[in-house]
């Protein structure tokens, strides 16, 4: 197919973008306007560059790049995700003045190789795109400096993501031989032909158990979830809202595509069901321990990736359709958990449970939005979160995974203490010493709000957006 | 019938929007007259009602796609079971303004907001005839009974509070499961639709569980009924008369209108067990009601007891049980409803809800007292108020059942007098009296305590009008039961599963497959 550089445009424009950023980074950055001033317009020009590229379609660059219904539809995600975070970030306290043209420019690289992992249809153009994302990430998490100096657990939690991080490349990489010698091909759509038994290609099979690993590992899923609750915690917490999310949205959109493989019955997609079964229970056991407000939400992301499992393994386009929304509802869940968080601590501190005590009073409209968040993330309605494991167990109702579905279901329940634990502090609870001074301005009340509409609006008529991630998954699984 | 505008969507989206309105009200007296008036203007919009006439359709019927992709419709209507049940949730919202008036002093706008939503969402319980739309008013209706216990509540609110929400909602997953279950085998989420599908036995038999498991823990029964009293005793008064006249009915309102109609089999499957744990219940929340020290403690136990009488009457499938229990249904509402306005009011004078630091009220406070008689007399079943003609309903019902069930409920009976009668004699008459000074009833609490009592007196000496309603309802919920449980027993003996049968219904796998 013809090579039409219109079709790529979200990804030239955030290259646009980083290129600016890079620019602005060389120097010392007293003659240009600083970019948390200029970058959170352009990010949100951003959404509107993906929505004009919102019908583009086509197989490009050798059939290694597909613009479809769930690229793009990915793409206008990532491009509102950088949006939110970027705004989040643009007033980050724990973060130099002079460090802020390479920390945006950095984010800027992550969302871009997202982007680009969102079109990949080829194993290698996966593998790359995931590292242009990753190692981005890595420069990302120890900036974060604490009374002028530079904060020790944010390296800690930067060296352990490059550690984890290199481990599941690694071990992607080398299933990805595995795939490549016995399959012969590494487009998805050849490898969707082949044979996927362990008994017809037991070197396949363990080979994309091991690739999936890498994805896994960007997911956060059981057993690649170790670096999770660590480097929220460790990084800023505007930080840790962008690494919480718009990463997870990437490794789904690859698994989405690779679900193409995992008929349901077969071993690897039971696998799968099994760490998507382990991964949610033992994300919600380990949250209901948790002090540390994003280390809670750390295990709550592993549960979370446990409950997109569910709509992978159901192997029909609904089923996919629905990991697609959860993926979005994740997404929009956690941007307003952690704007809450980065807004309430005013300060760039690690807001421990108790640090919630009495914000009913102090900031009645961020603890209003937390209340939504924490009740969507449980999954109760009216919110996208309940609308999204809805979608999930009915499309994986009957298709063999009848106990991953239970599974899901008996999860919620445990994982309710620990998220109503967020409302109980902000609500009933009364403030003690040394709280934090809340950020009440017009910025942080008006993305609260904006943020806690959307949740509240998609959980009531999710029709509309849904009918594009229905579109998305029968393109995949006509 | 036309009058306008959609009633029921009127009656959920109304209280909404008063709600939203309050964010604009600064002073708390301001906020009180409001929702007040929020409240009568939502009974008078609920004046179309009247117009129910009495058979057994659906009426007030609304219908529009909500999320076509999954099947999803935004269905409302009311039948003869469902009316009185949002009648009765329509009129306890004026009386849990009225009697928060004094009782509530700090965060009184979030604490009506509270109200108001609350409302919204038990409407929409009732009226709901999608399942998912059910389950998301059943779910949305925790959140604000949640916060009525944890920040209006008494000292332990924290623990009450979060143990209504733990049990509630862990009995509640599963149902959701189940309702996922019933749209993949009968393709469709309408519950009237549902009504009519053939589902195996081996379907039933789990979804039953999966749905008496949710039904039970929110009627409560024995043993899931551990959450009640700490709910009851920690909540304010309003939230414990919410909790008590309309959250405890969903639970047996699911037993009614799933239960029965979806899984007619396993329900008759497991009937003795369920009247069984309904007798238990009964027992028990009888027993522990005598022993009680706490006022309101009591009412909640006497609870547990009163709502075995309901889940008895349902599981007997006979009509006089059946119409017991929805009779029960509403005359607990209104008794225990009183009555825990009753215990706030006192309580507004003692501080404290120890039957000790409350005796001795006859004399100083007789209005007070003549109410709690009355409302007293009305819970052990007195012949004249409504109380008598639930429970002699049920009662004939089950002599009807066998003379063995009929036999168990005695005691109960006996025990409800008992544990009325000690509380509410040490209260008139105990040694010392603690009320020398407190002044006796105002207009306010003789308007909150009055309306009750006016239902007392009318259901119980002409209940006429409420069988009229509810008759047509439970006739045909109970002739269709017997009718689908015979005919599919034939079937089954006849052919296992026949050809056509198979061809829909795919065979409910058990959960560990």
């Amino acid at each position: 197919m013809e090579f039409n550089p219109i079709q790529i445009v979200p990804e030239l424009y955030q290259l646009l973008l980083i290129i600016a950023l890079f620019f602005q980074s060389l120097g010392d950055g007293s003659d240009t306007p600083p970019a948390e001033r200029w970058l959170p317009f352009f990010a949100g020009f951003g959404i509107f560059v993906a929505i004009v590229s919102w019908g583009a379609e086509g197989l490009i660059f050798g059939g290694a790049y597909k613009l479809d219904a769930l690229s793009q539809f990915m793409k206008l995600a990532i491009a509102s995700g950088f949006y939110v975070t970027v705004l989040n970030a643009s007033r980050q306290p724990s973060l130099e003045e002079r460090k802020r043209p390479d920390y945006f420019m950095f984010l800027a690289l992550s969302a871009w190789g997202l982007m680009i992992l969102s079109s990949a249809v080829e194993l290698i153009t996966i593998y790359l795109a995931l590292e242009i994302s990753s190692y981005s990430l890595y420069a990302v998490i120890p900036l974060r400096t604490t009374n002028g100096v530079g904060d020790k657990g944010a390296a800690e939690a930067g060296i352990k993501y490059i550690l984890f991080g290199a481990v599941a490349t690694a071990l992607a990489l080398y299933g990805f031989s595995y795939i490549l010698a016995s399959q012969h091909t590494s487009y998805i759509s050849q490898l969707a032909l082949r044979t996927w038994t362990f008994d017809g290609a037991p070197m396949a099979v363990v080979g994309l158990s091991l690739f999936l690993g890498g994805m896994f590992y960007k997911l956060a899923l059981f057993p690649f979830h170790f670096w999770c609750p660590d480097v929220y915690q460790g990084a800023s917490n505007e930080t840790a809202g962008f690494v919480a999310t718009l990463p997870k949205l990437g490794a789904v959109v690859v698994l989405v595509r690779l679900a193409v493989l995992l008929k349901p019955g077969l071993e690897i997609t039971t696998l799968l069901a099994i760490l998507g079964a382990c991964s949610m229970t033992y994300g919600n056991l380990c949250a209901l321990a948790q002090k540390d407000l994003k280390r809670l939400l750390g295990f709550s992301s592993v549960a979370h990736a446990g409950y997109i499992m569910v709509g992978l393994v159901s192997g029909t386009a609904m089923g996919l359709s629905a990991a697609v929304f959860y993926a979005l509802a994740y997404l929009v869940m956690n941007l307003l958990c952690f704007w809450v968080i980065s807004r309430v601590a005013s300060d760039g501190r690690n807001l421990q449970l108790d640090d919630l005590n009495g914000l009913y009073k102090r900031a009645p409209a961020l603890a209003f939005a937390l209340g939504v968040g924490a009740f969507a993330l449980v999954g109760l309605p009216p919110t996208i979160g309940f609308m999204g494991k809805f979608f999930l167990i009915t499309s994986a109702w009957d298709h063999g995974y009848n106990w991953l579905v239970i599974t899901l279901v008996l999860n919620s329940a445990i994982a309710i203490y620990y998220y109503l634990g967020l409302v109980r502090h902000a609500y009933t609870h009364e403030a003690g010493e040394n709280v934090p001074t809340p950020d009440n301005s017009a910025f942080s009340v008006a993305g609260a709000s904006i943020l806690a509409a959307v949740v509240l609006v998609l959980g009531l008529v999710p029709g509309h957006v849904f009918d594009f991630a229905i579109m998305a998954g029968k393109q995949l699984l006509p | 019938m036309e009058f306008g505008y959609p009633v029921l969507t009127t009656l959920i989206v109304f209280p909404l929007l008063a709600a939203a309105g309050l964010f604009f009200i600064k002073s708390p007296q301001v906020t009180r007259a409001y929702t007040m008036g929020a409240s009568i203007l939502e009974l008078i919009l609920a004046i179309p009602l009247l117009t129910f006439n009495h058979s057994a359709d659906w009426q007030f019927v609304e219908r529009a796609h909500w999320v076509p992709q999954w099947g999803l419709e935004y269905h409302l209507a009311l039948d003869g079971i469902s009316y009185l049940m949002v009648m009765l949730t329509l009129a306890i919202l004026p009386l849990c303004v009225m009697c928060s008036w004094t009782y509530i002093s700090k965060r009184v706008k979030e604490f009506h907001f509270c109200l108001l939503f609350m409302t919204a969402a038990c409407v929409g319980v009732f009226a709901a005839l999608d399942l998912v739309l059910f389950y998301v008013f059943w779910e949305a209706m925790l959140i604000p009974m949640y916060l009525l216990i944890a920040v209006w509540g008494g000292d332990q609110r924290r623990y009450a509070s979060l143990k209504f929400f733990l049990f509630t909602l862990a009995g509640s997953t599963l149902l959701l499961a189940a309702i996922v279950a019933f749209r993949i085998t009968a393709g469709t989420f309408s519950i009237p639709e549902l009504m009519l599908f053939p589902f195996t036995f081996q379907f039933q038999f789990w979804a039953f569980l999966a749905m008496a498991l949710a039904f039970a823990i929110k009627v409560p029964m024995f043993p899931f009924h551990t959450w009640l009293p700490a709910a009851h005793v920690q909540a304010p008064s309003a939230g414990s008369v919410i909790l008590a006249a309309v959250l405890l009915k969903m639970g047996t309102y699911g037993f009614l209108r799933f239960c029965l109609p979806l899984t007619p089999q396993a329900s008759e499957y497991f009937a003795p067990m369920m009247i069984a744990i309904s007798i238990a219940s009964i027992l028990y929340g009888g027993a522990i009601a005598l022993g009680q020290e706490d006022i309101k403690k009591l009412v909640a136990y006497s609870s547990v007891g009163h709502m075995g009488f309901v889940t008895l009457g349902i599981f007997l499938f006979n009509l006089r049980g059946v119409e017991g229990a929805l009779f029960q249904m509403l005359n607990h509402g209104i008794i225990t409803g009183a009555l825990f306005m009753m215990i706030g009011a006192v309580y507004e004078r003692s501080h404290s809800r120890q039957i000790k630091d409350n005796l001795g009220l006859g004399k100083y406070l007789p209005a007070f007292m003549g109410f709690w008689g009355l409302y007293a007399l009305a819970s052990l079943g007195f012949p004249g108020t409504n109380g008598f003609v639930g429970e002699i309903l049920v009662f004939v019902g089950a002599f009807q059942k066998s003379p063995y069930i009929g036999a168990c409920l005695v005691p109960g009976a006996l025990l409800g007098a008992a544990y009325m009668f000690r509380v509410s004699l040490k209260m008139a008459w105990g040694q010392p009296s603690c009320a020398k000074t407190w002044p006796d009833l105002n207009t306010r609490e003789w308007a909150y305590l009055l309306i009750p009592a006016c239902f007392v007196f009318y259901i119980g000496l002409a209940p006429g009008l409420f069988f009229k309603v509810i008759d047509p309802s439970v006739e045909k919920l109970v002739s269709d039961f017997k009718q689908r449980n015979t005919v599919e027993q034939k079937v089954v003996a006849a052919a296992p599963v026949p050809a056509a049968v198979a061809a829909v219904v795919v065979p409910a796998e058990p959960v560990n497959n």
